[in-house]
């Protein structure tokens, strides 16, 4: 039975090739679509290099300062002094990684003008991220606490700088008009992962700036590392107790801020996120009912090209059912078949994936990322296309399987 | 084998009411070759239809078999007609985008049975009409007189006990309608296979057991 159906899919498809590129154009560019967004949604949100501790780790990326009678609120990130004082300082986390968004600053190799994203840490940036040493190793708390002009470097700002040398450690490189003694050489960082990227990473006592204010916002993120994923709680409420307390900038009455994961923490401070809380229900809910809007066009548009199929198979239908198909019998026929049409469709929408994907990863659109595809979100997108495949079959299903013989027989 | 008791068949729409059928009371014995005849629009495909339990009538009540049919549902005629009665229309209705072979299987799609005893029993229907050399061409590589004895394969292959067939040569020349018309009365006489055919031409009908005439809905021969 199976057999035939499928034989009659095929020739179906075969028959009216322009419904048919519809209909796999419109399956397989949707899951295309879905497949390499969640493969970049992925590639931002899971614990990739260097940050590879996310499942134990709790960011603090911003802070909001309200006052409530004015109505005027602050949000932004932290200082070096409210990350070091209240943070750093919290018992439960194993280790505080403190370090500065990444700031662009020009310099010159051959006259050619190279930027560099530099970014100021602390020590214990090292421990708590796993970065790869290529060379040398990373600047010491001794070295911080004295002030060394000394530099970690990624692998592309070795090669961009120094060209092609073996080894690079030892040397100097100049950033923001200053000479750099060079540490050690990493292995690069996509920039989509803004508390890890950058190009030359120093101590956080050679900013130009002062890290030294006692103003609660700055340009400075914290990632807390837990010894175990069981103490994450502990350390929010412990934060949370320590912020509760600390007084708000000139200005302002209220201090909102929470350690929350690596998306919470940049989404809490948005409609999508809750202050508070840290919690992102909303921007899950909302994706939800995106993707559902997003893979329910392919599928109105297939149950449209099904129904004007309907009169054009009467014939078969009027046979079918004279020779002893039921309506259930032909409903069935008729889903089992939209059902191959939409597998087909997922098989090239995964193939598109893999060649875009392919393509994306090695024209280097974004340096240092590596997307590829999340096979859980491929595993769901095969299960909603054949939820979708069944949808799109049983309402011009029905209506085939209500056609009297006769009428169908005569409609030839 | 198929009895017809004061069967009328009643066309409605907004506006008129057609009565095809008035009162048809009619009984076909087993491995009886009936033909019915009568002008164009008449009643006598609506008679047909009636009788294969295509088409329900408005008044009357049909036994085939002896078992009153007038109870059962969807499934249940679909799985009567399976069973007992094989259809041959005028226009052949193969099924374009399937082979010779899977055409004739059709009626053993829709009963316990394995692909092998299909293919097994298609192919044997497919001899008995001499057409055995034509398992895997499409539909649309054969003469009308050829698509015809697919359709005639298809109808016996589940070996019911009737055959009703709407002007089975009437898409076909006097050569090819007499090939077909042999091949009908060999089921018959060999098969013992009760059937009834609509037909045009009295010549076909001459060959029948007996003939039955319709004017306007009603039986008048």
């Amino acid at each position: 039975m199976l057999k035939n159906y499928f034989k009659i899919a095929i020739a179906v498809l075969k028959r009216r090739k322009f419904f048919t590129f519809i209909s796999l154009f419109g399956i397989s560019f949707t899951l295309t679509i879905l497949i390499v967004l969640t493969a970049f949604v992925d590639n931002v949100t899971s614990a990739n290099y260097p940050e590879t501790n996310r499942d134990r780790s709790l960011y603090i990326t911003s802070l909001q300062q309200k006052n409530v009678k004015q109505f005027s609120q602050r949000t932004g990130p932290a200082s070096f002094y409210y990350l070091n004082h209240y943070v750093s300082t919290l018992k439960t986390p194993d280790k505080v990684a403190i370090a500065s968004f990444f700031m662009p600053t020009n310099t010159y190799v051959n006259n050619k003008k190279l930027v560099i994203n530099l970014k100021y840490t602390n020590d214990a940036f090292w421990d708590v991220m796993e970065y790869d040493f290529i060379e040398g190793k990373p600047y010491s708390l001794q070295q911080i606490n004295n002030s060394e002009k000394v530099a970690v470097i990624t692998e592309n700002t070795k090669s961009d700088y120094f060209g092609d040398v073996p080894n690079v450690v030892g040397k100097y490189i100049e950033a923001d008009n200053v000479q750099y003694r060079v540490c050690g050489v990493v292995k690069s960082v996509p920039v989509i992962m803004p508390i890890s990227y950058a190009d030359l990473y120093v101590p956080y006592t050679v900013s130009k700036t002062d890290y030294k204010h006692h103003d609660l916002m700055g340009n400075y993120t914290a990632v807390i590392l837990a010894k175990s994923k069981s103490d994450l709680p502990k350390i929010k409420a412990e934060y949370a107790s320590v912020a509760s307390k600390i007084k708000p900038d000139a200005g302002f009455d209220k201090l909102t801020t929470t350690a929350a994961p690596y998306l919470a923490s940049f989404l809490s401070s948005t409609p999508l996120g809750d202050p508070e809380t840290g919690k992102v229900g909303k921007l899950v809910f909302i994706v939800s009912i995106f993707v559902l809007l997003f893979m329910l066009l392919p599928t109105l548009n297939l149950i449209n090209i099904n129904i004007s199929r309907i009169m054009e198979r009467s014939s078969e239908i009027g046979v079918r059912k004279a020779f002893g198909a039921s309506g259930i019998t032909l409903v069935g026929q008729f889903i089992v078949e939209n059902i191959i049409l939409t597998f087909l469709g997922a098989v090239i929408g995964i193939v598109l994936s893999l060649i875009i994907l392919q393509v994306i990863n090695n024209s280097n659109l974004i340096a240092n990322m590596h997307l590829s595809i999340n096979l859980t979100v491929l595993f769901f997108s095969l299960i909603a296309c054949l939820v979708f495949g069944l949808l799109s079959g049983v309402y011009p299903a029905w209506r085939m399987s209500k056609l009297q013989v006769v009428t169908a027989l005569k409609a030839q | 084998m198929i009895s017809l008791q004061n069967i009328e068949k009643v066309y409605r729409t907004d506006t008129v009411e057609t009565l095809a059928l008035n009162s048809i009371s009619l009984d076909v014995a087993k491995g009886e070759f009936l033909s019915v005849m009568g002008p164009s629009g008449c009643g006598k495909s609506t008679l047909l239809n009636i009788m294969g339990l295509l088409d329900a009538p408005s008044k009357g009540a049909i036994k085939i078999d002896t078992q009153s049919t007038g109870h059962l549902n969807d499934k249940q005629l679909a799985q009567f007609r399976n069973k007992k009665i094989g259809f041959i229309f005028q226009s052949y209705h193969l099924i374009n985008d399937l082979k010779v072979l899977d055409n004739v299987e059709l009626p053993l799609l829709y009963r316990s049975s394995t692909g092998k005893e299909r293919s097994k029993l298609a192919t044997e229907a497919l001899e008995k009409v001499g057409l055995s050399n034509r398992v895997k061409h499409f539909p649309t590589q054969l003469s009308g007189g050829q698509k015809q004895r697919v359709a005639i394969a298809r109808a016996i292959v589940g070996r019911p006990e009737i055959i009703l067939a709407d002007e089975p040569t009437g898409n076909l020349d006097s050569a090819m309608g007499n090939e077909i018309m042999e091949i009908l009365l060999h089921l018959n006489r060999v098969d013992g296979t009760t059937i009834v055919m609509v037909t045009h031409d009295e010549n076909m009908a001459r060959k029948t057991h007996r003939l039955v005439r319709l004017f306007d809905g009603s039986q008048v021969q």
